[in-house]
């Protein structure tokens, strides 16, 4: 439980306890999951997979729901660059 | 409401209703429009709106090259939202058979100035790198564009309204005859003309008129900028849109300015229900990922019908009612409603107040003599 | 496809929260063959998030532990994005697509919060009360965060005794019912002595957490994330500095899944029998979907569609009437924590209401009809195809929520393509495989 997974948010390593959702890991990395269409930074709001402001890309997918991914070793997230 | 005189009355606040509105506003005539529900909440909302040279016919690439001439005109004056981009055609052509079919395309847009360039293999790879590798090139047809519908219907009744027409949402017409409407609430309106332009429901307004509805799904994606950059179709669309009488869909794939992707296209007819449909939305889906592997992992926000209103001929109605001189058709547009809207308008309005059209109008009158067109 | 798709469960189950739980546990004891789909990493739904290990309650802990030993088979982090046709569910993990085939459904879909919009909503950290603590069992840390708990509901109590347990510090928790409403409330809890003692626990737990009725909030202030809330308190303005807000104003049920494949709603919840039978035969309802009732009547109604579904009717019926009493909670969180009048005055015309689409309040007020504003504003097209919007505008404008139409969540294309023939697996081959 305490085993410590470590990724990458824009590049940078991230390590987190196993547990631990991809968007959590984002904010935990100092960045916001997303910009919106009129480029305000947008973080998770509903944490259970509704609201879709925690979209990220991971893995080279876009639009993937970071509040409903546990992170994986090696995983590589990308916010909206 | 009272009864008061009009010189034109539009049923049916589509595109093609709009534009119609707008032509006759534009000429000093007093417009009135009327609609049973929402402006462009009939087929306009569910189509894909590109704007397209088609050349089925002659008279199908007169009044589209017409129209799509008068978008552009348009364009500058046209507001953000309704995200006109000219991102061009490219019709795609799979196998040398439909090169041949390129070819072809490419001659008669080029001798009727239509700009269009053949574009091979190679040169398809650079130009749309997300479609799959090995076709046999395409038709670039580079003043095509794509609209939001919606909003582009929006814009051009506040034209119309700017010009003094009025706009009634939220009434249903039960009735048009010898110059006279009555609504379902019992209430009628006189005017000069009447424009029917109700699309798949101009029959129940004008009984006679040969306009069947045809079924069409489509599915958009969420946002994936620079995924897709022309509106993209298979040639085996033309086959699939030629036959009048079978279930089909092809490979019809748009960038929307919001960089979600648009994908279709589905017809079907003798379907009354309006539901998603599983089975044929998986089909379609197959098919643009024959065209488009990548298709595949994009995230799809949404899917819906529409009915396109479709005539016999594949041409518009556009023109005076055979019974009741009073009575104008605009309706019948198959998939091609926003391209023609325009000039559907511009028709209607010349021959409202006598003017000569730039193109034959005969080919579009209700009166015309319709044909059973033979089998391809 | 694994031979357990190719198989017809008798009773398959969406959504892993207490009553699909609940619904699972009971079918597969009496001998049913269960699968619960769920789309979270584990086991527990909202209120229970974490599995297990994430319990909080004896309660939560006793039914996990049963559920893992009657061994429903269990689809997780995956969702329902459809029917493919009556008996066979379209759903989707991560980017495969699974079809599976039922004989009896049971719709455990939950339930989400209620958004309602404020000037600076949209900043980073702010959240859903429940959604802030979605994220800390996710692993955010909060110890010596301060946490604004608003809105309206049972659950800011909750959330806020769980933020301050984990170190969270709670300058205030508002509450926008008025006293007299509350008041009502914890009188008419007296009919149930299992939430009085969970509301001492609570208060216990709480200690000296400042609580404020007739309090909302007026708007988020802060540059490029939260740096404070303004609300408005007995009629006065207050600014808290905080680091995260919490703001939920109760719940409204998922039941796009039971409209999409037909059941009747009525009042915008799923109808459905004494037995938990919705107007579609072979499926049923439980919980959240049926009337926002809580935990308890939510674990019960699953237990009897579980039973029920499963073919245990007798055992089913002697829960009726602890059912009915537990039914009786709707009403009272209905009668309670309705979000005011005031609270349609909060957004300015600036405040965006749409946040898939960045649609303002301004563009959405000048149509009459939610129809036309969606299509000529684009409100509700985006992917969370209008669940966060939707109840917000449903309040501001008393829109109905429109027709609802596949895929019931986004899903990738290649999980709506149908399926291409799969060869035969060596197992099925072995034991003669069932199709």
């Amino acid at each position: 439980m305490s085993e410590q997974i470590t990724l990458t948010v824009n590049g940078l390593p991230v390590s987190v306890p196993r547990g631990t959702t991809v968007a959590v890991a984002v904010l935990l990395a100092g960045a916001v999951c997303r910009h919106s269409v009129t480029d305000e930074p947008r973080a998770p709001l509903c944490g259970m997979g509704i609201c879709y402001e925690c979209r990220v890309k991971i893995d080279g997918v876009a639009h993937c729901r970071g509040c409903q991914t546990l992170c994986e070793h090696g995983m590589n997230v990308r916010t909206d660059d | 409401m009272t009864t008061s005189s009009h010189d034109v009355i539009v049923v049916g606040a589509g595109i093609v209703g709009a534009a119609c509105a707008l032509e006759c506003a534009q000429r000093g005539m007093r417009v009135t429009v009327l609609d049973r529900d929402v402006i462009g909440g009939g087929a306009t909302a569910a189509g894909m709106g590109h704007i397209v040279v088609m050349d089925d016919s002659p008279a199908q690439f007169a009044l589209t090259q017409y129209s799509r001439q008068l978008w552009n005109e348009l364009r500058a004056e046209l507001p953000p939202d309704v995200e006109f981009e000219r991102c061009g055609t490219i019709w795609v052509a799979a196998d040398e058979e439909e090169m041949e079919e390129v070819r072809r395309k490419h001659t008669y847009y080029l001798a009727r100035g239509v700009n269009a360039g053949i574009v091979n293999s190679g040169e398809l790879e650079i130009l749309e790198p997300s479609l799959r590798r090995g076709l046999a090139g395409g038709l670039l047809v580079p003043d095509d564009g794509v609209l939001y519908p919606p909003r582009a219907a929006g814009f051009l009744i506040e034209r119309a309204r700017a010009k003094g027409a009025t706009l009634h949402p939220g009434k249903t017409v039960q009735r048009i005859g010898r110059g006279c409407i009555r609504l379902s609430d019992g209430s009628e309106l006189s005017a000069g003309f009447i424009v029917n332009a109700t699309g798949a429901w101009a029959p129940e307004l004008t009984p006679g008129l040969e306009i069947r509805k045809r079924k069409g799904h489509l599915v958009i994606t969420d946002r994936y900028p620079g995924f897709v950059r022309h509106q993209l179709v298979e040639l085996g669309y033309l086959k699939s849109a030629h036959s009048i009488s079978s279930d089909s869909v092809a490979f019809n794939v748009q960038p929307r300015k919001t960089g979600q992707v648009l994908i279709g296209s589905s017809r079907q007819y003798g379907v009354e229900s309006a539901e998603v449909e599983t089975e044929i939305t998986a089909k379609m889906l197959r098919r643009a990922q024959f065209y488009m592997p990548g298709l595949a992992q994009l995230s799809a926000i949404r899917a819906w019908t529409g009915f396109r209103p479709a005539t016999p001929d594949k041409l518009p109605l556009i023109g005076p009612s055979p019974e009741d001189p009073s009575v104008y058709i605009a309706a019948g547009h198959e998939g091609l409603g926003i391209t023609t809207s325009l000039a559907t308008g511009r028709l209607i309005v010349d021959q409202l107040s006598g003017t000569v059209s730039p193109i034959p109008v005969e080919p579009y009158l209700p009166s015309r003599a319709v044909q059973e067109p033979s089998h391809v | 496809m694994t031979s357990a798709e190719r198989k017809q469960f008798d009773v398959l189950v969406v959504g892993a929260g207490p009553a699909g739980i609940a619904a699972a546990t009971r079918a597969a004891e009496c001998g049913a063959h269960v699968a619960v789909v769920d789309d979270n990493p584990a086991l527990g739904g909202q209120i229970w998030r974490g599995g297990v290990a994430g319990a909080g309650t004896s309660q939560a802990q006793g039914w996990m532990r049963r559920f893992l030993s009657a061994a429903p088979r269990l689809f997780s982090g995956t969702r329902v994005i459809g029917q493919q046709e009556p008996g066979v569910v379209l759903a989707e993990e991560r980017d495969i697509q699974r079809t599976l085939r039922y004989r009896t459904l049971v719709l455990a879909t939950g339930a989400r919060e209620r958004f309602l919009p404020f000037p600076g909503w949209t900043l980073p950290n702010v959240m859903g009360a429940g959604g802030l603590q979605a994220l800390v069992k996710s692993g955010l840390p909060i110890r010596g965060k301060r946490v604004v708990v608003a809105g309206t509901g049972p659950l800011l109590l909750a959330v806020a005794a769980y933020l301050r347990q984990h170190g969270a510090e709670i300058p205030l928790v508002c509450e926008q019912a008025s006293w007299s409403r509350l008041l009502d409330f914890g009188f008419s809890l007296l009919a149930h002595p299992g939430k009085i003692a969970q509301g001492l626990k609570l208060k216990l737990e709480l200690g000296s957490t400042p609580f404020a009725a007739n309090c909302w909030p007026l708007a988020a202030q802060g540059s490029g994330h939260l740096e404070s809330i303004v609300v408005l308190r007995n009629g006065e303005k207050q600014e808290i500095p905080c680091d995260y807000v919490a703001c939920g104003f109760h719940l409204v049920p998922n039941n796009e899944l039971a409209a999409l494949l037909g059941c009747e709603l009525r009042g915008g919840f799923v109808a459905v029998d004494d037995f938990q039978r919705t107007t579609l035969p072979f499926v049923y309802c439980a919980g959240e979907p049926t009337g926002i009732g809580g935990v308890d009547l939510a674990l019960i109604e699953g237990e009897i569609a579980g039973l029920t579904a499963a073919g245990d009717e007798i055992t089913a019926r002697a829960l009726f009437a602890r059912r009915r009493k537990l039914q009786k909670f709707v009403a009272t969180l209905v009668r309670a924590f309705a979000p005011r009048e005031e609270l349609k005055t909060v957004p300015s015309q600036e405040t965006i209401v749409c946040r898939c689409e960045d649609v303002p309040l301004s563009r959405i007020g000048v149509h009459a009809i939610a129809r036309a504003a969606k299509l000529h504003t684009r409100c509700g097209m985006g992917p969370c195809q209008g669940r966060v919007c939707g109840p917000a505008l449903e309040f501001l404008f008393s829109w109905e929520a429109g027709s609802v139409r596949p895929p019931v969540f986004p899903a990738r294309i290649k999980s709506l393509s149908g399926r291409e023939p799969e060869p035969e697996l060596e197992s099925d081959k072995t034991t003669g495989g069932i199709r």
